[in-house]
């Protein structure tokens, strides 16, 4: 009776072979209708002129780190990276003096490390604070020297892109105290204190900042009293906080804005004073919120610091012009640019990348 | 408010002292008095020091300067402007090309954004990379960078002009830019302005009576077709009522440069690209967050209602994504407008570069920041403004 009834499992069949596989694959998401396909292979057409040229001033027909400029010369069809080897150090540290570069290397490697370490979540306590001063005194010893049988290197020599970081990290780690009480002023409830607060964020962020670089070092000078007087690179560096401030005081007002009211009325019920409900209860929430907008304000920061070349500090970007002013090197824009461009990009992609996982991780913890 | 619950309290406290810090709203007035006391004693300091070093060095203030003679040449210029014009002409030259890029460089960026955000949702895969290839690659290199590379590519990679290229008849690629034949002066083309202008008006009156008609009566009026029809015939009719000119302003080298002809200086190309380029990325990213953010539901509901997909994209998505899409588009156009300040790196006389050389020449710092800072405001608030109020019309009115 039962034996007509089969009781072990054929094996699956295999799926046609239009659903699955590469040939699948391709028609789904390259040739799935005309127009797409039409697309694909236009696109295509275009890859293929543009690629294999490009490549091949890249890597085949480049001349080495060790070719000289009139070797480059007489052969143009590739690109010349003798010029980034003889201009390497010189775009990554400026003039600081040749002996003494271990110093700014030094100063990037720790830079790299505590950004890194900053990622990790674990380290997110208040003890980590101290290694940030830590490190950023042992940054200042190193550039300026004068300790430890260090030499003394005016702050004029900096450059490269020991001074893209300095300044980008230093004006973000002054700018952020500001910018909490800058974003919680203007949620006041006193109206003096709240017009001040929108007048000073909306003012900063209604102008550009090349006016405020101007600012800092056309009429600082003059608002100091008689004798006073400030170098450029501070002066720059004070242009950056006041504009990272008011950029970083909107993103945390963000996170004020998504605190729920109940939060601030519990605080209100157990009888917290202003600032006691706002250092317990509120701002931990806030800032964790505002988190992955002031990446991204940072981001932006640190492409901005690239404008310091107009009131004439060497940044990166300044130190790449400036070695392409060389009247020897003359021309090689496209190997000067590419170089840096690179060294941005990296920086300021896996920021992005970061900002973007820590949304998705905190949104996880929000809905649980 | 803050009055009534002071009187409440000190009503509510007989022959108590109506001053008491432990009164909130008597400590709030304490702090704001503090606040702005000491705002205003750090102003007083920092005027009285600017006073005195201006004093010190005998730099002269007030805005007389404006009607001094520039003495400086500007390359471009949309209003007539020599340097024997004084320095208010100058500054409103500066002004009218950050205008022009910035407008310009708005409505390409938007142009562009929106297909390469469009083009990140495709399913076509190839596209959909490419796409993200150039956001990723475009946004997270510094603007200025761009800038420079754009124009050392006119300005180093094309060659002199002695040896310009040549592609098509009367079109010059050269370091001076791009040199392209203008068609001559010609009453014509002012006579197409014009009805250019009266087909928008009509266009609009058109639209409000579809509108009344759709209202009342039910039947829609293809108000589209008959707009483009407009904009596009009235100026054609103009042109060929006007006698078809065909002449053309063909540029010619004369000695080091050329004559006659449209010019696209090296300057002008280099900002314009920087900025669209790097503005469109972002608004890239704009677009594609506000068309992920209608639910797909939306698409299914329109198309069991029986909508095509035209009005479906027309009347439920775009004005659904548009919603998310505006606020934050506002701030790309602005932040495009403040970039355009770069200019000053690369030469293109726009208001920063030409205030610069205004402070420069006369020492009045305050005053040339004071301007560039004013005129930036007002741009950005009359920005800020029209698409608030814009926001405002397509937001969701709730009961």
């Amino acid at each position: 009776m039962t034996d007509n009834v089969q009781h072990v499992g054929l094996p699956d069949e295999r799926p046609p072979a239009n659903t699955v596989g590469p040939i699948a694959w391709l028609r789904n998401n390259l040739f799935n209708s005309w127009y797409n396909a039409i697309l694909t292979v236009l696109v295509l057409a275009l890859l293929g002129s543009a690629i294999p040229p490009f490549l091949d001033w890249l890597l085949v027909k480049a001349h080495g780190f060790d070719s000289t400029s009139p070797a480059c010369r007489q052969d143009t069809s590739g690109a010349c990276w003798g010029f980034i080897g003889e201009k390497l150090r010189f775009i990554l540290f400026g003039q600081f003096p040749w002996n003494e570069q271990w110093r700014p290397l030094a100063t990037i490697a720790i830079f790299i490390a505590l950004l890194l370490a900053s990622c990790d979540r674990r380290f997110w306590k208040p003890w980590f604070g101290l290694v940030w001063a830590a490190g950023l005194v042992t940054v200042g010893c190193l550039m300026w020297g004068g300790v430890l049988g260090l030499t003394p290197v005016e702050n004029t020599l900096w450059g490269g892109l020991p001074l893209t970081i300095i300044l980008s990290v230093i004006g973000l780690a002054v700018a952020f105290p500001a910018a909490i009480l800058l974003a919680l002023g203007r949620r006041s409830n006193m109206p003096a204190v709240k017009v001040l607060c929108v007048t000073y964020i909306e003012l900063i962020r209604g102008v550009p900042l090349i006016s405020l670089l101007f600012m800092a070092s056309v009429m600082l000078p003059l608002f100091l009293p008689n004798g006073v007087s400030i170098d450029k690179l501070l002066r720059a560096q004070i242009a950056f906080i006041m504009f990272a401030a008011a950029y970083m005081a909107e993103a945390i007002r963000g996170g004020l804005q998504a605190i729920p009211k109940g939060q601030y009325e519990a605080a209100d019920g157990l009888g917290l004073s202003y600032w006691q409900k706002m250092i317990k209860i509120i701002l931990p929430q806030a800032l964790a919120i505002a988190i992955p907008p002031l990446v991204n304000t940072f981001i932006s920061f640190f492409k901005d610091t690239s404008l310091v070349i107009i009131i004439g500090l060497y940044d990166l970007l300044g130190t790449a012009k400036a070695a392409l002013s060389d009247p020897l090197w003359r021309g090689f824009y496209r190997e000067a640019y590419l170089f840096i461009g690179v060294i941005y990009w990296i920086f300021c992609f896996s920021m992005s990348k970061y900002s973007q996982k820590l949304e998705r991780d905190l949104n996880r913890s929000h809905r649980r | 408010m803050a009055t009534e619950t002071r009187t409440a309290r000190g009503a509510s406290v007989p022959g108590g002292s109506s001053f008491s810090l432990s009164d909130p709203t008597v400590r709030a007035v304490v702090y704001q008095i503090l606040v702005v006391g000491a705002v205003v004693l750090v102003g007083w300091f920092l005027i009285s020091n600017t006073l005195d070093n201006l004093a010190r060095r005998s730099i002269a203030t007030g805005y007389s300067f404006l009607e001094r003679e520039a003495a400086f040449g500007i390359g471009e210029h949309l209003i007539d402007y020599s340097p024997k014009d004084t320095y208010g002409r100058a500054f409103l030259v500066g002004v009218l090309n950050t205008l022009k890029v910035s407008i310009i460089g708005i409505i390409l960026a938007t142009i562009i954004g929106t297909l390469v955000g469009v083009a990140r949702l495709s399913s076509n895969w190839l596209i959909a990379r490419l796409a993200s290839a150039y956001v990723e690659i475009v946004r997270n290199i510094p603007p200025l960078l761009q800038l420079f590379f754009w124009y050392a590519l006119v300005s180093d990679g094309l060659p002199p002009v002695r040896s310009a290229l040549n592609p098509l008849p009367g079109v010059f690629l050269s370091q001076r830019g791009l040199i392209v034949p203008a068609p001559s002066a010609d009453p014509v083309w002012k006579m197409m302005g014009i009805a250019a202008l009266v087909a928008v008006v009509l266009t609009i009156a058109i639209r409000f009576w579809a509108k009344a008609r759709q209202a009342k009566t039910g039947q829609i009026f293809p108000v589209g077709w008959t707009a483009l029809g407009l904009i596009l015939g009235l100026p054609l009719v103009a042109y060929i009522a006007g006698g078809a000119p065909v002449a053309l302003d063909m540029p010619v080298l004369k000695g080091f440069n050329f004559a006659g002809g449209m010019v696209i200086s090296p300057e002008f190309f280099a900002i314009l690209t920087g900025l669209t380029v790097y503005t469109s990325a972002f608004i890239a990213e704009v677009v594609r967050s506000g068309i992920i953010a209608v639910n797909w539901g939306q698409t299914e509901a329109a198309r069991a209602l029986g909508l095509p997909s035209g009005p479906t994209l027309r009347l439920v998505i775009l004005p659904q994504a548009l919603r998310v899409i505006v606020p934050p588009l506002t701030s790309q156009y602005l932040n495009l407008t403040k970039n355009s300040s770069l200019a000053l790196a690369i030469g293109y006389p726009d208001l920063v570069s030409i205030a610069n050389t205004t402070l420069n020449q006369t020492g009045q710092a305050i005053e040339g920041v004071t301007m560039i800072m004013g005129t930036y405001l007002s741009i950005s608030l009359s920005i800020s403004l029209f698409m608030n109020w814009y926001n405002k019309r397509i937001a969701l009115v709730e009961r």
